[in-house]
């Protein structure tokens, strides 16, 4: 079972082996321990390889035919829609991609909050999955750019002109930003450039985050550290690979219902407009995945602390693992956090529902409110939460809450109040 | 396992039920049953048909169509016009070509392989010989309204008297379901304006829905294949999980452990 010892059965695979011991690593991938008791919000890590995976298929093609020029990008776009083979297809795929994408990230960081995934040992993962993130929002950003839409220019416009509240050399920033003194098509170019290099940029952070990941091996729904490999493991082959594969296609079906019979539903209908720098639409909003965040910007009054605002909101949950105080990792387990974690999942839903609305009158008092609530969750309830909650009592193993009733239980129990 | 099918029904639900735009002003729409709506959707074949001759009669001497070529009249999942009438259709049309041999740019009759053409050089004459206002182009129109077709079909039977406390300029005129009411095209369709080659009665009600039915087809060419292929492709994910389904269960089952 461990990887030290294994050794390729062939002559030609021990040759190969001892030279580059990619043998060792696919038996490393296939024995790798994993809790037999992960549930379904587990195989969303698997979900989103599949959604990168499918965001860069379906985005070379795409960049064979685009072009990436502010008069022929409109234009090239409704060639691939028209006349390129299974273009609508592969377009689809790709615009309804970054919406799955997004809804498979937000319950994989979600599930990660709820069973304290981002704990001692395991801080490295959550931060380079809050880097991953923040690149997929970049990437997403600049792609929804790309069509050269309505919404894409002026949303281009919106986000790149936060930088200008920075003091002094936001102006500039700006400017360095467009290629020009608006947004054209030296933004579009390099926009271009960007959104096809950063998939590439996220893959190689994915492969450190799952490297990551096998050094202490995963957490699992009790939150406890386990012996591995013992009872309390399954190989990775085959028991989580058709798990995964299971979870996967029920996602797909979620999927094809979109790209099938729903694809533009996501979208905003301003962007089969051509982009026109003389005419602002009337509203401007982003993409349903962003819009907590642009919630949070408007709800700020002042222009400069909006973007700190906003950005603090992401970057706090890089410093989450030491926010959060308490020694107990699965939420199953801490009756008091467990509340707080659903009003923060309800909160987080608000602010993006205040986010596709008008920002005023009751809308933005809401979008207030539930800004406050969003920094008070991390900054001071978390904090505190760990030193006044009353824990339940943890199982020592896995197995013991699988089968009920065993010794462990009680013996568990007793830790529990001799701590006390 | 149970929460993962509420997930998924709820995101389901909740996307199915959301119009395009939440920021919308909201506003009743006509309805009428379209044959294109629903997995099975096709276009009605006869309505795009006619759709098309209302488009070319009355939209087209004003809104252009810069993304369609005359071959996509007589391609699958379109109004299936035999070739011959597609050709016929793209003759009828003058297009500027060239320059020729001795630089000179010249007309000839259209082909499949064309452009609609334009009823304006560009949008400065397009604005200049409509007061200002730049008559969209209908290529993508269907998609890039926030309440689709239902919006269009509407807003071609919207037009009425203005209220006594509103007031018009020249040349702006009241429309129920346009966004703010005011819009700067006339009533483009009336009773009998255009004589259906199948002899359908063509008021405005069947005239809009026509026209609307044929902009749906024109945003979305290949929405017959998507829905096809859509209806295969989801019933193939559904027996393959089935089937991965049981299979989970039987390597599952040997270990004490619930799926």
């Amino acid at each position: 079972m461990s990887d030290h010892d294994y050794r390729p059965k062939s002559k030609v695979g021990q040759w190969f082996n001892d030279r580059l011991p990619l043998l060792t690593l696919a038996n490393h991938l296939t024995d790798y321990p994993t809790p037999k008791n992960l549930n379904y919000w587990w195989t969303f890590g698997g979900i989103l390889t599949f959604c990168l995976i499918t965001q860069i298929v379906t985005g070379l093609t795409l960049a064979m035919h685009y072009i990436a020029h502010a008069d022929m990008a409109f234009e090239s776009v409704e060639h691939i829609m028209r006349d390129v083979n299974y273009g609508w297809l592969i377009r689809y795929i790709h615009a309804n991609g970054a919406s799955m994408f997004f809804l498979a990230v937000y319950i994989h960081i979600f599930r990660s909050l709820f069973y304290g995934s981002y704990k001692s040992p395991r801080e490295i993962i959550w931060i380079l999955g809050i880097i991953i993130y923040l690149l997929m929002m970049a990437a997403a950003f600049m792609g929804y750019v790309l069509p050269w839409g309505q919404m894409s220019f002026w949303g281009a416009t919106v986000i790149t002109n936060l930088f200008s509240a920075i003091p002094l050399v936001g102006e500039g920033i700006v400017t360095w930003l467009w290629g020009g003194y608006s947004v054209d098509n030296p933004t579009l170019t390099r926009f271009f450039t960007l959104h096809y290099l950063i998939p590439f940029l996220i893959l190689g952070l994915v492969v450190l985050h799952i490297w990551a990941l096998h050094v202490p091996g995963n957490n699992n729904p009790v939150g406890i550290d386990i012996k591995k490999p013992s009872k309390d493991t399954v190989p990775f082959h085959p028991y989580i690979v058709i798990k995964d594969g299971f979870a996967l296609l029920m996602f797909m079906i979620v999927f094809a219902f979109f790209v099938f019979y729903a694809p533009n539903i996501l979208g905003h209908a301003d962007n089969y407009i051509e982009a026109n720098p003389m005419v602002t639409p009337a509203h401007i909003v982003p993409e349903w995945y962003l819009l907590p965040f642009y919630a949070i910007l408007r709800s700020v009054p002042d222009k400069l602390l909006g973007v700190v605002a906003m950005l603090s909101a992401i970057l706090i949950l890089a410093v989450l693992p030491w926010l959060d105080t308490s020694k107990i990792r699965s939420a199953v387990f801490r009756p008091l956090y467990k509340q707080f974690y659903w009003i923060l999942v309800a909160d987080v839903l608000i602010l993006g529902y205040v986010g596709a609305m008008p920002a005023e009158g009751l809308y933005l008092l809401i979008a207030r409110v539930a800004t406050a609530y969003y920094f008070l969750h991390f900054l001071v309830i978390l904090p505190v939460l760990g030193f006044k909650e009353k824990t339940l009592p943890v199982p020592l193993s896995i197995t013991e809450p699988v089968l009920g009733g065993s010794p462990n239980l009680a013996a568990a129990r007793n830790q529990e109040s001799k701590i006390e | 396992m149970k929460n993962l099918f509420k997930l998924f029904s709820i995101i389901i639900i909740i996307t199915a039920s959301n119009s395009y735009s939440f920021a919308a002003e909201k506003v009743e729409y006509l309805k009428t049953d379209w044959s294109f709506k629903g997995i099975f959707g096709k276009f009605d074949r006869a309505s795009l048909q006619r759709g098309y001759q209302v488009y070319t009669e009355v939209c087209a001497s004003c809104h252009s169509m810069k993304y369609l070529s005359y071959r996509n009249l007589a391609e699958k999942g379109g109004p299936e016009f035999s070739i011959a009438q597609a050709k016929a259709i793209a003759a009828s049309f003058e297009v500027t070509d060239g320059p020729n041999s001795d630089g000179e740019m010249f007309t000839r009759p259209g082909k499949l392989s064309d452009k609609f053409v334009m009823p304006y050089d560009n949008v400065k004459a397009a604005q200049a010989a409509n007061g200002g206002a730049y008559p969209p182009d209908m290529s993508v129109l269907v998609k890039a309204r926030g309440g689709g077709v239902d919006y269009i079909y509407s807003l071609l039977q919207g037009y009425e008297e203005a209220p006594n406390d509103v007031s018009l300029d020249d040349g702006v005129y009241y429309n129920k379901f346009m966004y703010g009411n005011k819009i700067r095209m006339a009533a483009p369709l009336s009773d009998g304006l255009v004589e259906y080659g199948d002899g359908t009665n063509a008021t405005v009600e069947q005239m809009s829905k026509d026209v609307t039915t044929f902009l749906m087809w024109s945003a979305e060419p290949h929405l017959e294949a998507r829905h096809q292929m859509g209806f295969k492709a989801i019933v193939y994910l559904i027996i393959l999980t089935v089937l991965v389904y049981f299979s989970m269960k039987k390597i599952w089952s040997r270990v004490e452990s619930e799926v």
